[in-house]
C-alpha cells in the first residue's frame, strides 16, 4: 500500500473529484507506475481518497491511497507523478501508511470572504457574534431529501479577523467525517442569518487534517 | 462572458483568442457554422474577413463539411481542403515568412492560394443567374480554377499523434483513437465521407501497434478505440487485435471496435475484444428493402443481417438497434413499410434461435431524415419536404405493430436546416450572422436549436431555404462548390446517380476499380494496397 500527500491549488481547484480520480490514474500510468485493479467483473483501478474535496476548494493536505503492481520508491513516485500531473496538483510526499484513513476526525479550514463594499471591523464583529451562537441551522440537501443540521456543533476554534481592506478571514476546525461539514454551508449560513453580510466572493482552503486528539494525521 | 466582459480564451494557456496569429476551426458538420461566428464575436475578432486588416487573427477552417466552404466565405480567410498534415505545415511556414517580411494580408493570401489544398475564397468571384443559380465561378489574380483536396501520400509513415494534450476533465472521445486507414472501399451513394476520403490508404498492423502502445503509455488512458469508416474492412484486423490485446489485456485496457458491418461481422472478434458486457448490437441497414439498398449501394444483404442476428441471439445477445434513413431518392411507401417487415423478421429470428428467452428481446428501429450532401452522387437531389418525412414516419409507425420493436424517429427540422447549409452558397453567410445576432450560436445543440429563429432569419435576408434544400439541380448547373475537387470526378458522380436510378449496384473498390478518379491524386501509390 502506498499513500501520497498532495496539494490542489490555483486553477486545479476546479477539477472535480471524479476528474481528479481519472487524472491521478493517468498520472501514475504516465509515470510508468502500474496501479493494481480491483478484482471482479468490471475491474477498475484501486484508489482511495481520504476526504473528497469539494469543487472550488483549495487544499495543501490531500491524501490518496493506492497499490502498485510493482513496488516503487518514494522518490520515483513523487518525481514521476509531478512530471505528469497538471499545474496546480503537486505530490508533496509518498510513503507507506501506518494509520488508517478512518482515524481522520478533524480539518482546519481557512475561508476568505471578499466584500466589494469593503471589509470593516463592524462586519467582522457581526460575524463573530453569529458564530458565538450555539445553534446555527442550515437546510442541507441529502440523498434522501432535505434536512436541517446544526453546523455550529460541527465547528470548533472559530477565529475571525480582517485579512485586508476587502477580505475577512475565518478559520475553524471542522468535523471531517461521520458526519462531515461541507464548508460551503458556512457561507450559506451567513447568507441566511445575516443577508447583509453575504460575501461577494469566497475562497476555501483546507489547511490541515487531524485525528480525534488533534494530532496531525498523515 | 459577455456580461462581465470576459473575452474568449484558449483552454490550456488561458491567453485571449484575440492574441493569436492564426485562429483555426475544425468543423464536424454544418450546424457548427453559427458557433464559428459566435466564437469570433466572443473573442472580439471582427467577423468579416475584409474587416480584419493585416496578418493578425488569420481565420482558417477545415473539415469534411468545408469542401463546400461557401456559406462561411464571408468570415473565413482560407480553408484547408482535405488532410491537413502537410498543408498546415506549409501554411505555417509561409505565415512565418510573411510576418518576418512584413507582407500585406493580400500578398500572403495570394501565395497561400498556391499551396496544394488551400482554398482562398477572396480569389474566386461568383456571379449568379436570374433564377438564383450560380452563373460562373471566376478565378482572379491567376489562381488555379479548381482546388483539389490534399491527401497524405505516405500514410504508413505519416505523423500520428502519440503525444497528445491530456485533459484534466472528462472530454468527448476521452480515449486513444487509433486511425487504421483512410477512405472506404464501399461507395455507399449517400455517404459523403465515402467519397471525399478516397483513395483508401492504410497503416500496417506493426506500425499501428507501435503507435498504439506509445500513445497509451504517454496518455495513461485505459481505453482505446479503433477508428476508420469501416473497421471490419481493415485487412489485418485479426492480426492487429492480437497484437493490441497482448499489450492491453494484462493492463486492463479496454479496446472498442466501432463501425462494424453486418455482412462481415466477426463474433469471434467481438467476444475476444468485448469481454465485459454482452448487451446491444447496432447495425445500419439504412433502407428497408433490397431494391432501395441496391439503389443507394449499401450492399448489405438481408441474409447477411439475419445471419448475424441469428448468431448474436444464439450467443446470448438480446438487443439489436437498427438505423434507417427516410427520404432517400427513389423511396416508395413499399420501401418504408419494408423497414417494419425487416424488424419483424429479426424478432422472429430471435424467437426461433434465442437460447434464453426469459429476458425478452429489444429491437430498436431509428429513422433519421436524409440530407443530400455535396460531392456525392446524390448532390443534385431534392430533399423530401418535412411534411413528406412526417407522413412516412406515421406510415412506418402505423405499420410497426410488433410489441418487441421500439420505434424512434428524429425530428426533421435540424436536418432541413442542415440540408440548406450543406448545399448553400455565399449568400447563406448573412443568414448565419442573423441567427447568431438574434439567438444563440449553439445551433448544433438540440437544447439551443431554434427552427423558428432560422426561418425568421431566412425571411429577413430574403432567402428561400427550399431553393437549397428542396430543389432538384440539373446536370449542367454550376454548383456552388465546383471550384473544389475531392479527386472523384463530377461525371463519375453523375454516372453513379444514373446507376442508382436503374437500381444497380457498383462493386466495392476491392472487387473492381470503377474509375472514380481519386487514384489520380495518389501519386505513385495504389488504392487499398
Amino acid at each position: 500500500m502506498n499513500r501520497i500527500l498532495f496539494s490542489k491549488t490555483g486553477m486545479a481547484k476546479y477539477i472535480s473529484h471524479l476528474d481528479l480520480m481519472r487524472t491521478m490514474q493517468r498520472a501514475l500510468l504516465r509515470a510508468g507506475l502500474e496501479i493494481k485493479h480491483t478484482q471482479g467483473f468490471n475491474p477498475h483501478p484501486h484508489m482511495v481518497f481520504a476526504l473528497p474535496l469539494p469543487v472550488g476548494c483549495e487544499s495543501c493536505c490531500e491524501l490518496m491511497d493506492f497499490e502498485l503492481v510493482k513496488d516503487a520508491g518514494e522518490e520515483e513516485i513523487v518525481s514521476g507523478m509531478n512530471r505528469t500531473l497538471p499545474e496546480g496538483i503537486e505530490v508533496i510526499s509518498a510513503y507507506v501508511p501506518e494509520r488508517k484513513l478512518k482515524e481522520i476526525a478533524k480539518l482546519e479550514m481557512e475561508i476568505i470572504f471578499t466584500f466589494d463594499s469593503g471589509a470593516t471591523e463592524e462586519k467582522a464583529d457581526r460575524l463573530r457574534e453569529l458564530f458565538e451562537r450555539n445553534e446555527i441551522v442550515v437546510n442541507k440537501k441529502t440523498k434522501k431529501g432535505f434536512s436541517d443540521i446544526n453546523i455550529r456543533e460541527l465547528m470548533d476554534k472559530v477565529e475571525i479577523s480582517i485579512y485586508n481592506s476587502s477580505k475577512i478571514r475565518l478559520s475553524a476546525v471542522i468535523a471531517a467525517q461521520n458526519p462531515s461539514l461541507n464548508p460551503l454551508l458556512i457561507t450559506t449560513a451567513i447568507g441566511n442569518y445575516e443577508p447583509e453580510l453575504a460575501p461577494d466572493q469566497v475562497s476555501y482552503n483546507r489547511k490541515e487534517i487531524y485525528d480525534n486528539e488533534m494530532n496531525i494525521f498523515r | 462572458m459577455r456580461k462581465i466582459g470576459l473575452p474568449l480564451y484558449a483552454l490550456e494557456s488561458k491567453d485571449p483568442v484575440k492574441d493569436f496569429d492564426i485562429v483555426a476551426f475544425s468543423l464536424g458538420y454544418e450546424m457548427a457554422y453559427t458557433s464559428v461566428i459566435n466564437m469570433l464575436d466572443l473573442a472580439g475578432i471582427p467577423l468579416h474577413r475584409e474587416d480584419r486588416e493585416g496578418l493578425k487573427n488569420l481565420v482558417i477552417a477545415g473539415g469534411t463539411c468545408t469542401y463546400n466552404s461557401e456559406p462561411l466565405c464571408d468570415f473565413v480567410d482560407l480553408f484547408s481542403i482535405g488532410e491537413g498534415e502537410d498543408a498546415l505545415c506549409e501554411l505555417a511556414e509561409l505565415y512565418g515568412k510573411a510576418k518576418a517580411g512584413g507582407w500585406s494580408k493580400r500578398e500572403f493570401l495570394r501565395k497561400a492560394a498556391d499551396i496544394d489544398g488551400i482554398y482562398v475564397p477572396e480569389f474566386y468571384d461568383i456571379s449568379y443567374n436570374e433564377d438564383g443559380t450560380v452563373r460562373a465561378i471566376t478565378p482572379i489574380d491567376g489562381v488555379r480554377p479548381v482546388v483539389t483536396k490534399r491527401i497524405v501520400q505516405d500514410f504508413e509513415h505519416s505523423y500520428f499523434p502519440e503525444k497528445t494534450i491530456i485533459p484534466s476533465t472528462e472530454i468527448v472521445h476521452d480515449r486513444v483513437v487509433l486511425e487504421l486507414f483512410r477512405g472506404c472501399i464501399r461507395g455507399c451513394r449517400f455517404c459523403q465521407a465515402g467519397y471525399v476520403y478516397r483513395p483508401v490508404r492504410r497503416r500496417s498492423s506493426d506500425v499501428l501497434a507501435e503507435h498504439a502502445i506509445n500513445a497509451l503509455k504517454d496518455s495513461g488512458y485505459e481505453e482505446m478505440t479503433l477508428s476508420s469508416l469501416s473497421t471490419s474492412d481493415y485487412k489485418e484486423l485479426n492480426v492487429l487485435c492480437d497484437k493490441l490485446l497482448d499489450y492491453c489485456e494484462p493492463r486492463k485496457i479496454s479496446l472498442s471496435l466501432p463501425s462494424l458491418r453486418a455482412d462481415n461481422f466477426s463474433f469471434e472478434l467481438m467476444e475476444r475484444v468485448q469481454r465485459v458486457r454482452k448487451s446491444g448490437l447496432t447495425f445500419a441497414p439504412e433502407a428497408g428493402s433490397q431494391r432501395l439498398r441496391d439503389a443507394i449501394n449499401k450492399n448489405v444483404r438481408e441474409e447477411d443481417l439475419f445471419n448475424t442476428c441469428r448468431i448474436a441471439f444464439e450467443g446470448g445477445w438480446n438487443a439489436v438497434k437498427l438505423y434507417f434513413m427516410l427520404g432517400l431518392p427513389t423511396e416508395t411507401d413499399e420501401d418504408v413499410k419494408a423497414i417494419a417487415d425487416l424488424a419483424n423478421q429479426v424478432v422472429y429470428i430471435w424467437k426461433k434461435h434465442a437460447k434464453n428467452k426469459s429476458r425478452g428481446v429489444r429491437i430498436t428501429v431509428s429513422t433519421s431524415f436524409f440530407v443530400p450532401k455535396f460531392l456525392t452522387p446524390i448532390q443534385w437531389e431534392a430533399q423530401n419536404a418535412m411534411s413528406e418525412y412526417k407522413r412516412k414516419v406515421q406510415l412506418l409507425a402505423d405499420t410497426m405493430k410488433n410489441r418487441a420493436v421500439t420505434y424512434n424517429w428524429h425530428d426533421p427540422e435540424t436536418s432541413y436546416i442542415e440540408a440548406v447549409l450543406a448545399r448553400g452558397d455565399r449568400r447563406i453567410g448573412k443568414v448565419l450572422e442573423e441567427v447568431v445576432k438574434n439567438g444563440s450560436g449553439l445551433q448544433a445543440w438540440s437544447e439551443y436549436f431554434s427552427f423558428d429563429l432560422w426561418m425568421e432569419s431566412f425571411k429577413a435576408c430574403g432567402i428561400d431555404p427550399d431553393f437549397y434544400a428542396a430543389r432538384e439541380r440539373s446536370k449542367d448547373e454550376v454548383l456552388p462548390w465546383d471550384m473544389i475537387s475531392a479527386g472523384v470526378r463530377k461525371d463519375y458522380l453523375w454516372r453513379e446517380r444514373e446507376t442508382a436510378y436503374r437500381g444497380e449496384i457498383t462493386p466495392d473498390c476491392r472487387k473492381q476499380c470503377t474509375g472514380c478518379g481519386a487514384n489520380l491524386i495518389y501519386k505513385g501509390g495504389r488504392c487499398d494496397e
